[in-house]
């Protein structure tokens, strides 16, 4: 982002990357392949790179406000001096403190979630899929995260997307508004789970094995882990992958 | 003896109002113990709120045979009100059926819809019944209920099947007693329903089928108002409060936490020192996040009043459904327990809290924020609200979190992620 300030010039869209999506080893595939689409469509972004720092969600949830706020007064200073506009995330969690937590402290942009800027780049034909693509015919399952969906009502963008590689899209019964959280939200992700019958990644991954796909579509850095987790645990690794939306559409771009 | 029984029935009348109109400003005081909340902003959407989701029952429709069964018995309640109305003036006036010659033959179809209603009511009831006690559906027998929550759901069953029951008998012994010409017995033409009921009672004489239309008349009436009386006591103060429920109902995305001004201006302070005034505003230290009930929004209060006690939350909670000690539907009730217990003591401190002595820290460490129960919820209820805001006491009024929570506030605050992980390498996906 420093480099486009200082030639003056405005990227079509900033790139928030996330946590996750920088430091994680398997989001970072993510990034890496949503990055890509973004080069491949000729879409000019930019990322905060360094400059980039926790937007405090998970604080916030834990219950430090002060954590929080600090985190928002920082991140909002640097995207203000920038005069960024435009967001676009590949985290359901960064996408909803961004979009309705920032504007109340000064934080005002038009921010989207990744799998609806695909499916707004599909509607203008800026994305082009290969014919025949590797998911051709592949029973496909949509985990609907919760900060994307009930926190925001996004459920029809990400299976728009998917219908694009032309699968068969198996729903599990638990889908859409009644979708069952992975288990890290609240930030579950960064502590031991509270004692009980069964984790909550183990009940979503076996709900989600259960339809018989062979590919678990998800949209967030966090339930990519729970749910590869929870796949592990049914010991179906080798059969039943969990892919992000961004990976999945990367692979088959003309 | 006419006069007698028009006295009777008015003391009956005026006491049963004075008990409920002195319950229910108890309630609204309890209520009002909660810290303010604006909720105002609107008005257009938030009575779209209250058509769709109180009046048309949205949410009860995502399982549509549930839903028409609870229709049935909310229209039926609702509108055989109507009938009460007849019976408090008859009742007051010593007068009987003093609709019957002013609407004409209108009055027998009303009486038929209210009969009609009445035995989908009493239907609707028994097959609630039996799906608490015989079919035992997860979320009836759930633990949360055991005791007087379990009970109390029955007795409101069998109460309304009674109720019913009162009503068509009454309306079957008036139609034999007006085929036979008693007096004070008006012809008002054969009822829908009870019309074809006659029979039962052809045999009995006309003294017996007076006492059992009077016995009938009073007990439906009396069970009215007891009823009326029990249900503040109950979860089945829904039916009223799901109204004003539905109306403060949030408007903002669910995924929206509630702010803290107080901090943002103490963060603002420390980041730009030059804006902070010279000397602190009040002395009182202003208390974070929720301990008690009267840290909590009224509306919270307001939630915990309209509980029902359906579990719909804890079905589809994530947490409840692998087994951790968290039920969203517990903390609705234990919040409205701990308020009727400030009320019973009229809020003089008892050294309890809402915080340990009801919920504990296990429970609100369980919640994944996935806003399930908050969809699910008939009522508009929001159990999330309740939850942040008491992990907000924990963590900034007590320090307490979890070890790996402690952390993962260190690693936020040095390197600018919940892991340890160098800021220099945030790009390093790049490479």
């Amino acid at each position: 982002m420093a480099e486009y300030f200082a030639n003056g010039e405005t990227p079509e869209v900033l790139f928030w990357v996330g946590c996750a999506g920088s430091f994680d080893q398997r989001a970072q595939k993510i990034t890496r392949a949503f990055a890509e689409i973004l080069d491949k469509t000729g879409i000019s972004f930019a990322i905060l790179g360094k400059e980039e720092s926790c937007t405090g969600d998970p604080a916030r949830r834990a219950g430090n406000e002060f954590l929080f706020q600090m985190m928002a007064y920082n991140n909002i200073q640097v995207l203000n001096n920038y005069g960024v506009k435009k967001i676009v995330t590949a985290c359901p969690h960064c996408f909803n403190t961004l979009r309705n937590e920032y504007p109340e402290l000064g934080g005002h942009y038009d921010v989207v979630h990744h799998t609806t800027f695909l499916q707004q780049l599909i509607d203008q034909g800026r994305i082009k899929m290969k014919e025949g693509g590797t998911f051709k015919g592949k029973k496909i399952t949509y985990h609907d995260s919760c900060y994307l969906g009930r926190a925001n009502g996004v459920y029809e963008a990400p299976r728009q997307v998917l219908e694009t590689l032309d699968a068969e899209l198996v729903e599990m019964k638990r889908c859409r508004s009644k979708g069952l959280c992975c288990g890290a939200g609240g930030a579950q992700m960064f502590k031991e789970e509270e004692k009980g019958s069964t984790r909550v990644n183990f009940e979503r991954g076996h709900e989600a094995i259960s339809t018989g796909a062979s590919v678990i579509a998800s949209n967030c850095p966090f339930c990519m882990t729970m749910l590869t987790d929870g796949v592990k645990e049914a010991g179906r690794e080798e059969e039943v992958k969990v892919l992000d939306i961004a990976e999945m559409i990367a692979q088959n771009l003309q | 003896m006419q006069i007698v029984s028009q006295l009777l029935f008015l003391v009956a009348l005026v006491f049963a109002i004075y008990l409920f109109s002195r319950r229910v400003l108890g309630i609204r005081r309890n209520i009002l113990r909660g810290r303010d909340a604006a909720l105002n902003d609107q008005p257009g959407v938030r009575w779209k709120n209250v058509l769709l989701l109180a009046f048309g029952q949205k949410k009860m429709f995502r399982n549509p045979l549930v839903a028409v069964l609870h229709f049935f018995v909310y229209a039926g309640f609702l509108i055989i009100n109507l009938e009460i109305l007849e019976i408090m003036i008859d009742g007051l006036a010593g007068t009987h059926r003093i609709f019957a010659p002013v609407m004409g033959s209108l009055y027998g179809v009303l009486i038929g819809c209210f009969e009609i209603l009445a035995v989908l009511v009493a239907v609707s009831c028994a097959v609630f019944l039996i799906r608490r006690n015989i079919i035992k559906l997860k979320r009836f027998i759930s633990k949360d209920l055991d005791g007087w929550p379990r009970s109390d759901a029955n007795y409101i069953l069998i109460t309304e099947i009674a109720l019913m029951l009162l009503f068509l008998t009454m309306n079957t012994a008036d139609q034999v007693l007006q085929s036979r010409g008693a007096e004070h017995y008006l012809l008002t033409g054969n009822f829908w329903i009870t019309g074809h009921l006659t029979p039962l009672f052809s045999g009995l004489s006309d003294g017996t089928l007076m006492a059992l239309e009077r016995g009938a008349w009073w007990l439906h009436i009396l069970g009215v108002l007891a009823f009326l009386n029990y249900l503040p006591f109950s979860k089945h103060l829904h039916i009223v409060l799901a109204f004003p429920n539905a109306y403060y109902a949030s408007l903002l995305p669910k995924g929206r936490m509630e702010n803290m001004p107080a901090i943002q201006q103490e963060v603002l302070y420390a980041m730009q020192p030059e804006l902070a005034p010279a000397a602190p505003a009040t002395d009182n230290v202003p208390k974070f996040g929720a301990k008690d009930v009267y840290d909590l929004t009224w509306k919270n209060l307001l939630d915990a009043y309209s509980c029902t006690e359906c579990g719909r939350c804890s079905a589809a909670c994530p947490a409840t459904q692998t087994g951790k000690a968290l039920s969203p539907r517990l903390i609705m009730m234990k919040t409205r327990d701990r308020a009727e217990e400030v009320g019973r003591h009229n809020g003089t401190p008892d050294n309890k809290t809402l915080l340990r002595d009801y919920i504990t820290e296990e429970e609100l460490r369980a919640c994944t924020s996935c806003n399930a129960c908050v969809e699910e919820c008939p009522v508009s209820i929001n159990p999330l609200h309740i939850i942040l805001q008491m992990r907000r006491h924990l963590v900034m009024e007590e320090s307490s979190a979890p070890q790996e929570w402690n952390m993962m506030f260190s690693n936020i605050e040095n390197n600018m992620a919940p892991w340890k992980f160098s800021p220099d390498d945030r790009d390093a996906w790049t490479r």
